[in-house]
């Protein structure tokens, strides 16, 4: 494929595509374990705030989204400090994401504390350890083998939704296949080369999902 | 190591082991306990018996407040468990590190062993002496070595709870138990989540622990174990102590008609 000397655009576009994913991960997933223990908690006014946030976010579209927070944070700085500040489209596209993937990350999170036995935090509470201990040495561990499949099936399409942070001119994979596209009147080319680039990653990043699984269900083998 | 390893006959002792005063709990309307008063002394082993819904597991639950009492106090060798009322009216403990540190000098057995699958055998036993009471690697791996021996599957210790059967996970949730020296033990139904012949290598561990003069309260439908090991037996019906003593008493000669009808059916 001739790619009109528009090569190494593509490749720094998927660069910024993966940085944005990989933040937008990191950042989610923190949302989302607040966001589960929210849900959980018996104070009523967290699981309210909870319930209010997965609601909200889970029914705007997530282009919607990075725009709403793109033009809104603008705005608001306009207003605040009666001048224009240009916010970066690459923090504001972090953010949109890491709300959207927090929001199902949530519920993931959730249905996987709940699947947890009862008597596992008791046993290690019975035996002395804090609530800290509990939840990093006990629950977190198997909460993430119970959680791997559906949050590596969100981080699949996290990585797709990044395209929709082009709308607000950064320049991701997305972006540049369309800059390339236009410049030398070859949309199909580009598009095509960044459809191949997509796929190549999900197909690494699916192999990487299913090798943390076994690697998770390793103490679980060959149990009776 | 304990101090408790004698038996009160031997050696009197004036403080109690563990001593529960006048506990309650209620489950909104329901009043499960009706105030239940015991004393452990040291080498004391004590049998819980009674039907479903006596209110025997909530009893031991409350004791190291996995279910929060509604009233009651609960001293472990002359320091009281501070309580305080919560917006439910129930008891919790006004401070969380004391409350940490009495569970911690409390063995607690359950009826699901509830070993945690994610970790080897070793790591299971290891795990709380060097946690909780910031022992070194070396000397808890030395010591949960030696209680895997007591328990006879020094074998197993690189095995996760998955490849064990119902009663060798049972052995080593005592030993896990055990690792931490604890003052006094609950047993939780211990053997009743087991297959019929798995019962008796669990029951013989814990007699060894008994002879060794551990303090120990055991909630059990083993009558067969409860009146031969134990020294004395509660009887609880409808959340009330019906009969208590010793169990050449509780077995023969029991002054309650409950208590008679209940060992009729279960003897």
């Amino acid at each position: 494929m001739d790619l009109h000397g528009f090569g190494h655009l593509l490749l720094a576009g998927t660069w910024i595509t993966l940085k944005l994913a990989f933040t937008s991960l990191f950042f989610g997933l923190i949302l989302g374990l607040i966001g589960a223990a929210a849900k959980l908690s018996p104070i009523r006014a967290l699981r309210w705030i909870a319930t209010t946030y997965t609601t909200l976010i889970r029914g705007i579209p997530e282009l919607l989204l990075v725009l709403i927070i793109y033009f809104g944070t603008t705005e608001i700085l306009l207003r605040l400090f009666d001048k224009y500040i240009e916010i970066s489209a690459f923090a504001a596209g972090v953010t949109a994401l890491s709300i959207a993937f927090g929001a199902y990350a949530t519920e993931v999170f959730r249905s996987a504390l709940q699947e947890i036995p009862k008597g596992q935090r008791e046993s290690a509470m019975a035996m002395g350890l804090n609530r800290w201990q509990t939840f990093t040495r006990i629950l977190m561990p198997q909460l993430w083998r119970i959680a791997i499949p559906g949050l590596g099936n969100l981080f699949l399409v996290l990585l797709k939704d990044t395209a929709l942070v082009s709308v607000i001119g950064l320049d991701d994979l997305m972006r540049q296949a369309y800059v390339a596209a236009g410049f030398t009147k070859l949309p199909f080319t580009f598009y095509l080369a960044a459809a191949f680039i997509y796929l190549l990653l999900t197909i690494i990043f699916m192999q990487a999902i299913r090798f943390m699984e076994i690697r998770a269900n390793r103490p679980w083998q060959g149990a009776r | 190591m304990n101090s408790n390893n004698h038996h009160t006959d031997t050696q009197p002792t004036t403080s109690a082991t563990l001593e529960v005063k006048d506990l309650h709990k209620r489950y909104g309307q329901i009043e499960v306990l009706k105030g239940i008063s015991l004393t452990a002394r040291d080498g004391d082993v004590i049998s819980i018996i009674g039907s479903s819904g006596s209110g025997k597991s909530t009893f031991l639950r409350c004791l190291n407040l996995l279910e929060n009492p509604s009233k009651g106090s609960i001293t472990l060798r002359g320091e009281s468990l501070d309580l305080v009322s919560n917006s439910k009216g129930e008891l919790e403990a006004r401070k969380r590190h004391q409350l940490e540190r009495m569970r911690a000098r409390i063995g607690f057995v359950f009826q699901n062993f509830n070993l945690w699958p994610h970790m080897t055998i070793l790591d299971n036993i290891m795990l709380a002496p060097t946690l909780v009471k910031g022992a070194s690697k070396k000397d808890s791996k030395e010591r949960a070595m030696q209680l895997l021996e007591k328990v006879g599957l020094a074998d197993k210790a690189k095995y996760y709870p998955g490849n064990l059967s119902g009663g060798q996970q049972q052995r080593i949730a005592i030993a896990r138990t055990l690792a931490m020296d604890p003052e006094v033990l609950l047993f939780d139904e211990p053997t009743s989540a087991l297959d019929p012949e798995l019962v008796n290598e669990v029951l013989g561990v814990m007699q060894g622990l008994a002879e060794e003069g551990r303090t120990m309260l055991i909630v059990t439908h083993e009558m067969r174990f409860a009146r031969d090991v134990s020294s004395q037996v509660m009887f609880l019906h409808q959340g009330k102590v019906e009969e208590f003593g010793p169990p050449s008493q509780v077995f023969t000669n029991p002054t309650s008609e409950r208590c008679r009808e209940f060992l009729s059916s279960h003897l």
